[in-house]
């Protein structure tokens, strides 16, 4: 059944349902005459009508395909696709948490709160900083709520000038976008060949317009910059601010802060790092903390701590204001406060030290295999350049596609943009030594039938439901909506 | 890598054709080759005034997006509609699929941009 390939739509037929709708009890209006006429469709709706084990099955069969970290090895190179503990679902289940309505009264809400307030500050002491907010719903959200926070600074200072933030080319690409949104210029730095903030574009980029510096450490290459104090250093004394992007913050844990670093502002993504669900449905949640003396700038409300009861602040002149509905994606919260609390302060520190562990034992055993591009210890992740050998017939593509047909979700690929034919391996802290060792066996495989028998990378993948897909056709013509055809309608 | 004699090339990978008073933009045949298959163009209004170095669109491949610079400061006059439905011959035909024609402002900066032979040079010299 892994080949079912049935749109919703096909299995169709006319009159058929899922569930008998009572007969209304009251008087039935018709749509004109509450809906004005120039917003009713014109033509017909076509939904799909089909039984409830009809419905059951289709999803069931879809969802049968999916590939996730229940079903696989999936190292995602700064994505930090660790193992969502089943403990993280339970406690975020509790009928106290899940069934709880945001507009109920603080008075009925108080562990919610509390949980909320001790959250924020075990992330602050994570992070060397000295307050969080918990209503970013994601990563690229948080970084917008930084920036926000960063201009929202500088003006209330009369600082108009600092209009522009500086972003490293080895950035990740939300970065500059997450800039522009927050409405800075974007000015793009130079990355030695370690992925390192070159220190004399810096200096040449640094004046009285540059609002803050962007960085991720360790950065994209999976190296932590060793010139970070002097970066601080030199972005502070230009009057700027630093922005620590935590998408790498899983290297670090209890080994180092952003904010002993020297960054103003961080933002987390807890569905990297803390282990709650990721993508396809997650939802993220991209907290943001930051050094004291940005915190009257957070999001409102805050959480707040009297001698008897934790309450929603909204009084505070400075905030720039709201960033999401109400406080955030508080089941995400539940289940990373979870993560911290199994695991603690040791088990932290521990998982870091295995995530690196685990990145440097399959970056050494494939560096004979493919193409080295910082040949040095790595940290949470590594970098390849590629298949070796100048003639290969095969490119990075086809290494990645040829991993589906080996039950592996393929690396990143084609990123950071500074390695040509970037292979991006971050295996995190969750998977065996087994796991690892059979999926460098797959990875030296395939290096070796790029050369013997290359047909079988640029035919990959045989053994999914949808075969190598035709990328520019697809970006060229794409076809985004099902539509009837004459067999399936009756208008046709 | 081919370029075509008499048209100014900047160090972005746009040419700029002279006809007049008018400037004729695309990009250069190593910058085609360096985005791979182009998929989308997005191409500014007409009346649109852009100065030399700003970003007046950008091309999308199915590797990498990237902003389209202007060569000189000018004002927008046409566009190249057909690359709606054609981006591809971006690709095919660089130096015939052009992005936008526009009056430029100031005749004095062309000199800060490349022949053939220097783009050339230019391109070896990056590569």
């Amino acid at each position: 059944m892994v080949n079912y390939d049935q749109l919703i739509f096909e299995i169709s037929k006319p009159g058929r349902s899922a569930y008998r709708v009572a007969k209304a009890d009251v008087c039935d209006k018709p749509i004109e005459s509450i809906i004005p006429a120039g917003l009713l469709r014109e033509t017909s709706l076509e939904l799909p009508e089909v039984s409830e084990p009809q419905l059951v099955r289709h999803y069931t069969l879809l969802s049968q395909k999916n590939f996730g970290v229940d079903t696989g090895f999936y190292p995602l190179g700064s994505c930090t696709m660790k193992y969502n503990p089943k403990l993280n679902e339970d406690m975020a289940g509790f009928s106290g948490f899940a069934a709880l309505h945001p507009q109920q009264k603080t008075q009925q809400t108080q562990g919610a709160l509390e949980l909320m307030y001790d959250l924020s500050a075990m992330l602050s002491e994570i992070g060397g900083m000295d307050a969080f907010t918990l209503q970013p719903a994601a990563g690229a959200h948080g970084e917008l709520t930084g920036l926000m926070i960063m201009k929202a600074y500088h003006e209330s200072r009369g600082d108009q000038k600092r209009t522009k933030i500086i972003v490293p080319d080895s950035a990740h690409g939300t970065n500059p976008a997450s800039a522009n949104v927050a409405g800075f210029d974007i000015v793009e730095i130079k990355s030695t060949r370690m992925g390192e903030i070159d220190l004399e574009s810096l200096k040449a980029a640094l004046g009285d317009d540059i609002a803050g510096l962007m960085l991720t450490n360790p950065n994209t290459l999976g190296l932590f910059d060793r010139n970070i104090v002097e970066i601080a250093r030199l972005v502070h004394e230009a009057g700027g601010l630093l922005y620590y992007d935590g998408a790498n913050l899983n290297a670090i844990l209890g080994q180092t802060r952003p904010g002993d670093m020297g960054f103003d502002v961080v933002h987390y993504n807890l569905h990297k790092t803390f282990s709650t669900p990721h993508g396809g449905g997650g939802p993220g949640s991209g907290p943001v903390g930051v050094k004291a003396f940005l915190e009257p700038f957070l999001p409102t409300p805050v959480v707040i701590k009297s001698e008897s009861s934790y309450d929603l602040s909204y009084d505070r002149p400075l905030s720039i204001g709201k960033v999401k509905s109400f406080y955030g994606n508080f089941g995400i919260l539940v289940r990373a406060y979870t993560f911290i609390l199994s695991m603690g302060a040791e088990g932290l520190k521990r998982a870091s030290e295995m995530a690196v562990l685990n990145a440097s034992y399959i970056q050494e055993k494939l560096k004979d295999h493919y193409q080295v591009f910082a040949n040095t210890k790595c940290k949470h992740e590594f970098v390849l350049a590629g298949l070796k050998g100048e003639l290969t017939q095969c490119s990075t593509l086809d290494v990645a596609k040829r991993l589906l047909d080996y039950g592996y979700h393929p690396p990143t690929i084609y990123f950071p943009l500074i390695v040509p034919n970037a292979i991006m391996i971050e295996p995190t802290e969750s998977e065996s030594l087994e796991t690892l060792d059979d999926f460098i066996d797959i990875m030296i495989k395939i290096s070796e039938e790029a050369d013997t028998n290359p047909e079988a990378l640029k035919q990959a993948p045989t053994t999914t439901p949808i075969r190598r897909v035709d990328e520019i056709r697809a970006a060229r013509t794409p076809i985004l909506k099902w539509e009837p055809t004459p067999a399936t309608s009756e208008e046709a | 890598m081919k370029t075509v004699e008499g048209l100014y090339y900047s160090k972005d990978h746009e040419w700029l054709k002279i006809e007049g008073d008018t400037g004729i933009i695309g990009i250069s045949d190593h910058a085609q080759h360096s985005l791979g298959d182009i998929v989308y163009v997005e191409v500014p209004e007409e009346d649109d005034h852009f100065d030399a170095g700003d970003s007046f669109g950008t091309i999308e491949s199915v590797k990498a997006a990237s902003d389209l610079l202007m060569p000189v400061g000018g004002t927008v006059l046409e566009v190249n509609e057909s690359l709606e439905d054609e981006p591809g011959s971006v690709n095919s035909a660089p130096y015939e699929s052009w992005i936008i024609k526009i009056k430029f402002d100031d005749v004095s900066e062309l000199e800060a941009l490349l022949d053939a032979a220097g783009y050339t040079a230019f391109c070896e010299e990056e590569a």
